[in-house]
């Protein structure tokens, strides 16, 4: 018998004895079942979101500035332009390293340095010299100040992680109320042929692991940018 | 008494009067708390969210073997390698067999707890390979050749100056007690790590068995560079890790962040499908998930205790507990520790050799009422001592039980008794608190009470006439 088969058969042996069903214990915390959360459920429990864009873009603003994200909403490609250019001379950038894109290719363009590209594959030592990743994404989401990438919105894998500072280009119709609306995004924009990598960046990359000390830049960026038009 | 009990309870009378100790995971602790409890009240309703996520856990265990098959299935079909390890020892052997296989020379690893489990990383060393943990925690733990302290937060027994001193001996840097120059050297030192490394190997959070994912949920990006730059990349996880649905992890995700470590969601929350897929710009050529079994079927089995495989390794129970919080996490000796812990390792490594782990509790409750899935940890722990009992009867407390019942059942006996006790107690001092005590388990940290010179039925006689 295989492991495999060998499991299988330990988990279904164990299983013709049924559990008592959760959570009806601990007296004065019974709690009326909620029964197989369907696809949305949730957002009755997660903290509230606002309806309109506003109120959207205000929660996202409030989250970015406790996780101390740089968040930029702008007006016309003009303050793009600015932003970046700003962003460039005041940390000396000499390299960035970014991918194709609509976005990512006007903003490379506007910054006019030599890139590190990764549609093609790259090698890992040019992209490690890089000062940026410039990327786009996904959504944007109010609820948590989280953004969603994938290795197809994102230039794959690493070019998100790797650089110090990670710029994010996002437009305003990607702004998402909450976390199950990020669910069903991946869901309708993808499904069946997921790209092999999606992840939920909430922040620049940090760490407490000394004296609960919060530190950012541990492994991945010391800096993220969000430049939502 | 086996070495596991001697060393228990040898350190935690050391550890509970360390004063330095304490002030350390106490003031660690309250920060947690603060947050904790800040993040815990903008949910709308963070109780009927515990509910919903206890349902969910119990949906996927409860059909743990379909979503196992549809979950294999479904990786399959994208290209992973997936291992089936019934023990520990599988598990190590499956994985040092793909490290031969590449010829690996350097392999870099994220936190898995289940690595520490199985005992991965001296396994691999054994066997000539060099792994270097990549999380901040677990790599100064590493460092300094010990297990990690708790299960969220490895190295949070440590002081500044006493990681400065470790990395000034183990890495050659300028002492500092600046945390982020200590985080920026470390930084430094795994850099390069990450892009020399053969083979990266990551734990898991939750695996997703409608879409064939594996979540991995980090804060410091050490995992997310772990899956993007080696060659090859290797998942081991529980098979208790199922989730059904991809949209579960809407409310596991911010759960697990607020219970864990009080933050609304974690900085890096990532879904991985697969080895690098045609038209992708990067990640390994070969993914290999192994999932272990490593008597959690033991504990499924226990349909009693069975939720204790609904837990998220949030690490919420640990920093509640107040023999934890006086006793520290090296002391359980154990992989895990706390009240999770306590539950588990009985049924994972011999009740008879760990029940004594159970016998650790207050009873307070605080883990049950602070748990994001609601897992009945301290009910757990009384069953834990009644099947112990049941089990392996203790010859002495039979007997003890046996004479209380004979004396409490004849009152001239136990008038009787109660006039030997008058008559001998003066003596005891002469023996009390050494090994010639019979009461030496209670007294050697307690006072006996002395008993009082009348009874109440003799002061009512007297009192009477």
């Amino acid at each position: 018998m295989t492991d495999r088969e060998a499991i299988l058969a330990r988990v279904r042996e164990a299983l013709t004895v049924t559990a008592p069903k959760p959570g009806n214990h601990g007296g004065g915390s019974h709690h009326d079942p909620v029964v197989s959360p369907g696809p949305g459920a949730a957002r009755k429990w997660l903290p509230a979101v606002g309806d309109t864009f506003e109120e959207m873009v205000a929660l996202f603003r409030a989250n970015s500035a406790e996780l101390k994200t740089d968040f930029h909403l702008l007006n016309n490609v003009d303050e793009l332009t600015q932003t970046l250019t700003r962003l460039r001379e005041a940390e000396g950038w000499r390299r960035i390293a970014s991918h194709n894109g609509e976005l990512a290719r006007a903003a490379c363009e506007t910054l006019g340095l030599p890139v590190c590209g990764t549609d093609a594959g790259y090698d890992v030592n040019e992209m490690e010299k890089c000062d940026a990743g410039v990327t786009e994404c996904d959504a944007l989401i109010a609820q948590t100040g989280s953004v969603l990438v994938t290795s197809r919105s994102a230039g794959g894998r690493a070019l998100s992680v790797l650089p110090p500072h990670h710029v994010v280009l996002a437009c305003r119709e990607q702004l998402l109320a909450d976390l199950p609306a990020a669910f069903e995004l991946i869901k309708s924009k993808y499904a069946p042929n997921y790209p092999s990598f999606i992840s939920l960046i909430t922040g620049p990359s940090r760490t407490g692991d000394i004296e609960r000390i919060l530190v950012l830049g541990a492994h991945g960026p010391k800096k993220l940018t969000v430049l939502c038009l | 008494m086996n070495a596991a009990v001697r060393q228990f309870k040898e350190q935690s009378r050391q550890v509970s009067g360390d004063l330095r100790h304490r002030k350390l995971i106490q003031t660690a602790l309250g920060k947690y708390e603060v947050k904790r409890d800040e993040k815990k009240a903008a949910f709308q309703n963070w109780q009927a969210a515990r509910q919903a996520a206890a349902e969910t856990k119990w949906e996927a265990i409860n059909h743990l073997d379909q979503h196992l098959v549809d979950l294999v299935r479904r990786l399959e079909a994208r290209g992973t390698i997936v291992h089936w390890a019934s023990t520990g020892e599988k598990a190590c052997e499956i994985i040092l067999g793909i490290v031969r296989d590449r010829k690996a020379r350097s392999i870099i690893k994220s936190k898995a707890m289940t690595a520490e489990e199985i005992h991965l990383n001296e396994a691999l060393e054994h066997a000539g390979f060099e792994v270097v943990e990549s999380d901040l925690g677990e790599y100064i733990v590493q460092l300094r050749k010990e297990a990690p302290y708790h299960i969220v937060f490895p190295a949070m027994h440590l002081t500044r100056g006493e990681i400065s001193e470790l990395f000034a001996r183990e890495l050659g840097s300028a002492p500092t007690d600046n945390p982020e120059e200590l985080t920026m050297i470390a930084r430094r030192a795994l850099r390069q790590k990450y892009i020399t490394a053969d083979i990266g190997i990551t734990g898991a959070n939750f695996a997703i068995a409608e879409t064939g994912m594996i979540s991995i949920t980090e804060n410091e990006g050490n995992a997310r560079l772990t899956a993007a730059l080696p060659k090859v990349m290797i998942t081991l996880l529980g098979i208790e890790k199922v989730l059904p649905r991809l949209e579960d992890l809407a409310l596991f995700l911010p759960m697990l962040a607020t219970a864990g470590a009080g933050q609304a969601l974690t900085c890096y929350n990532s879904l991985y499908g697969g080895p690098r897929q045609p038209g992708e710009a990067d990640g390994p050529e070969q993914y290999h998930v192994v999932l272990m079994d490593n008597r959690r079927t033991e504990l499924l089995a226990d349909a009693e205790q069975r939720d204790a495989l609904h837990c998220i390794r949030c690490g919420a129970c640990l920093n509640v507990c107040p023999i934890y919080r006086n006793v520290g996490g090296h002391t359980y000796g154990t992989t895990y520790s706390g009240p999770i812990g306590s539950v588990i390792t009985p049924h994972l490594r011999g009740l008879q050799d760990w029940k004594h782990l159970s016998y650790a509790s207050s009873l307070c409750g605080a883990c049950t009422e602070t748990c994001p899935v609601k897992i009945d940890l301290h009910h757990h722990l009384l069953q834990n001592r009644r099947n112990s009992a049941r089990q392996k009867p203790s010859t002495a407390e039979k007997m003890a039980f046996k004479i209380a019942g004979v004396v409490m059942n004849h009152p001239w006996l136990y008038a009787t008794v109660k006039k030997a006790v008058r008559v001998f107690q003066p003596l005891h001092k002469l023996v009390k608190g050494t090994r010639l005590d019979p009461a030496y388990s209670w007294t050697q940290t307690r006072d006996l009470p002395s008993a009082p010179p009348q009874s109440f039925k003799e002061w009512w006689k007297d009192r009477a006439t």
